[in-house]
């Protein structure tokens, strides 16, 4: 057990110095490093948003409000569909989970149905190979014919909004002029969003929450909203609030919108000339331009509503054709909101509201703090271990520190190549690790001097006790390391930090123990000059 | 050479075999005011499980003004508002409850609280939970204990002999239950890095009680008619100096962490420390007992090939 072969020593000390190597480009500033050659290692321990500061929100995607907007959407593909194929039909309406619409004359059930089977898309399945579609029509009665949207369907809607959020989210944030941000889809609808060094969560959250879908609507000529509310609410119209609330009233518009904020090329924040009111100017893209060019032509001197997110913003008169495509709104604006408007309508609106689940920011300063005392505590922490040990165990106790910073040092390399970010907790597992490593150190020792005390001789007594306590370092570690993988599947990013220190910690502390310190005890035991070596401990 | 000072005394004798009906008593009643503690009081849990929102703040200039941040944000109808000052005068700590209305209740509370406290207040930390997220956190804590007891348990029933996990289990289930009991007691924040906390503890415990199994395992192999009482007190004692040894470098790296630890892992380092204690407690005077009572096998000449090949080569 303690003889070491050649090619085993050059092993274990390229190990060591590789450690070293890797390990080394964390003792230096960003900058410092950055200025070394190429064939330098360069890579520094990702520190997590809980030293560096930052913000990190967790989004939930309206699922719901996604299924809703759909069936509204399908409800007016089917009134289109029937009256393209001049059909009858009553009784149009989202009826649970499906559209249902009856058709009176049974002669042209069948018709209809043929009609509204045109709406199914086919979905590629790149897994199965096989194709699903996305709504199931299927008939009910004698003339019922329900157009329902399919579970793979939904699922796949989700996956898009999913996607496209974290897109629009992603050029929202990057507007913000944050650097490297991590923007994730989670789980099905969920979306983490992390942007280190900015704690300014409550613009960030300005930023990201709204919807930000604008549109352009037809003011109903005559009736008005109170009017509606008390009689009926004309077909294809829809009563919006407006978006100062109650006192701001209501108004009665034309539900399809002649322009939607799809068609923007551009958002600026500016200042209305005669006012000095903070407004938001655009400019449309060349289809946009045309729609809204042509509605302004055929209504001059009638209102028209500018909604976002369903609620009215301005309702002007229109005064004169607006033909170049590009106009300004203007709305109860503060230079900020205006600011953030405009971010919002150009990188595009979301598919759908989301909503912040969790938010954890913390401030540059406390992050320095926590580096500041986690240093402290693993500096201290290891000393306070290192004199203990060298206290109990003399020169082997000396052989345990070494063993121990070696420890300390393969961990950091480890995550340094590994990518894996350090945080809080992560320095509280590297505390740990240096006290619980020297246990395997503690266990040999021990064994040791049992041996000893048995009257074997030295050597024998030494190699006894690496032999022996072989068994129980592996028990004893591999149950932490349980608990360890553990904490690395079900933990969120803190926790996760540490369950990765810890169970590197746990590897390099049986990988040093059988090895450096085997290693340094067999150079002690090669190096003493009479053939009777003297009681080690 | 300097063969370092060897002070804990070898060769023990001490009859912790003989007095175990003490120490099972005194940790039985600890446990089971642990349980009553834990059944009526509960644990005061964190943010990270009950929702909510908190706070860590810092004054620009003097010292933080309890009374007043109370008034403040006792004025904004949020609830219960805990304030907690820190170790610097300059620093607190804020919480506020989970708010009645879903996830954006939460978030126009936390802007609230913003908003109320005014420019001298640097806001170094904001958490805000929401139902959503606390509800599968706690879902997420249950099953972290549970797999992990399981698979320590699987693990210690596949080295030694069932009886041995069993053991084993049972010492730790008591460490996990007395340490819980404390945090109840003291009204400690219970939150996901307490859970982390625990499951290290259940490797930590675990491991001490894995170190004097070993050595059992080893004198049965050795005295074949020592009987059984017996050999787990000299099992114990030939284990003992190691046993607190471990502990002490632990405890002192554990201690430094707790020390200079910031708030954040306050109560981390806090349920390690007490964790350590209760660990080594267990695994002397708990977990051999426990061992004694369900008895083990005494024949492992037959064995030693099949469960533990390592050892069967020493």
């Amino acid at each position: 057990m303690l003889h070491f072969e050649r090619w085993k020593v050059i092993a274990i000390v390229a190990i060591c110095l590789a450690g070293v190597v890797f390990a080394m480009p964390n003792l230096f500033s960003k900058q410092t490093v950055d200025g070394w050659p190429s064939w330098m290692p360069k890579r520094q321990l990702a520190l997590g948003l809980d030293l560096r500061g930052g913000a990190h929100l967790l989004l939930s995607m309206d699922t719901v409000e996604l299924r809703k907007d759909w069936l509204v959407t399908l409800r007016s593909d089917v009134r289109k569909q029937l009256r393209e194929a001049k059909i009858r039909f009553t009784g149009l309406g989202i009826v649970g989970n499906g559209v249902q619409v009856r058709i009176p004359d049974p002669a042209d059930v069948e018709k209809a149905y043929d009609a509204l089977k045109k709406l199914v898309q086919p979905m590629g399945n790149a897994i199965l190979g096989r194709s699903t579609d996305d709504i199931e029509v299927t008939r009910s009665g004698s003339d019922a014919i329900i157009v329902k949207p399919s579970e793979q369907g939904l699922q796949q809607r989700v996956t898009d909004a999913a996607g496209s959020s974290v897109e629009t989210v992603r050029r929202r944030v990057d507007e913000l002029g944050t650097t490297e941000p991590n923007i994730v889809r989670q789980g099905q609808d969920r979306i983490l969003v992390q942007v280190p060094g900015y704690d300014d969560t409550r613009k960030l959250k300005a930023v990201i929450g709204k919807t930000a879908k604008l549109t352009f609507h037809e003011v109903h000529p005559t009736t008005s909203a109170e009017e509606a509310r008390q009689t009926r609410v004309p077909l294809g119209y829809k009563i919006y609030p407006s978006d100062e609330g109650e006192a701001g009233g209501s108004y009665l518009l034309k539900e399809a919108p002649v322009v939607s904020g799809e068609d923007l090329v551009d958002a600026q924040p500016g200042f209305d000339q005669r006012t000095n009111e903070p407004i938001i100017s655009f400019r449309f893209n060349q289809s946009g331009a045309r729609k809204f060019g042509r509605f302004t032509k055929n209504n001059v001197g009638v209102p028209f509503a500018i909604v976002l997110d369903n609620k009215v913003l301005s309702a002007p008169v229109i005064r004169e054709p607006i033909l170049g495509g590009s106009g300004q709104i203007s709305g109860s604006f503060t230079v900020e909101s205006a600011n953030d408007l405009a971010i919002q309508l150009r990188s595009g609106a979301l598919p759908t509201k989301l909503t912040i689940v969790e938010e954890r920011t913390v401030g540059p300063s406390l992050g320095a703090d926590s580096i500041e005392a986690g240093e402290l505590a693993v500096v201290i922490g290891t000393l306070a271990v290192a004199g203990f040990m060298v206290f109990a165990f003399g020169l082997f106790g000396v052989f345990a520190v070494i063993a121990v910073l070696i420890n300390l040092t393969l961990i950091i390399a480890a995550m340094s190549l590994l990518g894996s970010t350090l945080t809080l907790p992560g320095i509280a597992g590297l505390v740990l690790t240096v006290g619980m490593a020297v246990d395997a150190n503690v266990l040999i020792y021990e064994r040791i001097r049992e041996e000893l005390r048995a009257g074997k001789t030295a050597i024998s007594a030494v190699e006894a006790g690496f032999t022996k306590a072989f068994v129980t370092i592996l028990d004893s570690n591999l149950t932490t390391l349980i608990a360890a993988l553990v904490m690395f599947w079900l933990g969120a990013g803190p926790v996760r930090g540490f369950a990765v220190t810890l169970s590197l910690g746990i590897f390099a502390t049986i990988f040093t123990a059988f090895t450096v310190t085997r290693l340094l005890v067999s150079l002690w035991i090669a190096s003493q000059k009479t053939r009777k070596i003297p009681a080690p401990l | 050479m300097f063969k370092g000072v060897d002070f804990f005394p070898h060769g023990t004798k001490f009859p912790i075999m003989q007095m175990r009906g003490y120490f099972v008593t005194a940790s039985a009643i600890a446990a089971l005011a642990a349980i009553v503690l834990l059944a009526t009081q509960g644990l005061n849990f964190g943010i990270d499980f009950k929702g909510g929102s908190l706070f860590e703040i810092q004054t620009k200039t003097g010292t933080v003004d309890v009374a007043d941040l109370r008034a403040k944000l006792g004025d904004l109808g949020l609830g219960e508002v805990q304030i907690q000052e820190l170790d610097l005068p300059t620093d607190a700590l804020i919480r506020i409850e989970e708010q009645q209305g879903g996830e954006t209740a939460q978030q126009q509370a936390a802007s609230k609280v913003q908003d109320a406290l005014g420019e001298n207040i640097e806001i170094r930390r904001v958490e805000v939970v929401g139902p959503t997220v606390s509800g599968e956190l706690q879902q997420a804590g249950v099953i972290a204990v549970t797999v992990a007891v399981i698979g320590i348990l699987l693990y210690i029933w596949f080295r030694f002999e069932w009886q041995f996990g069993v053991a084993a289990i049972l010492a730790l289930v008591h460490d996990i239950i007395i340490t819980m009991g404390v945090f109840s007691l003291l009204g400690f924040d219970f939150g996901l890095t307490e859970v982390a906390a625990l499951l290290t503890l259940a490797g930590y415990s675990i491991n001490d009680s894995v170190v004097v199994f070993d050595r059992i395992r080893e004198n049965l192999r050795r005295y074949k008619k020592m009987p059984l009482e017996e050999l787990l007190n000299l099992s114990i004692n030939e284990t003992l100096s190691r046993t607190i040894l471990t502990s002490t470098t632990t405890f002192l790296a554990v201690l430094a962490l707790y020390v200079f630890g910031t708030e954040v892992i306050r109560g981390f380092s806090f349920a390690m420390l007490f964790g350590i204690v209760i660990g080594t407690w267990s695994s002397i005077f708990v977990a051999s007992p426990f061992l004694l009572w369900i008895g083990v096998k005494r024949d492992w000449t037959g064995a030693v090939g099949k469960a533990n090949p390592a050892a069967g080569k020493a």
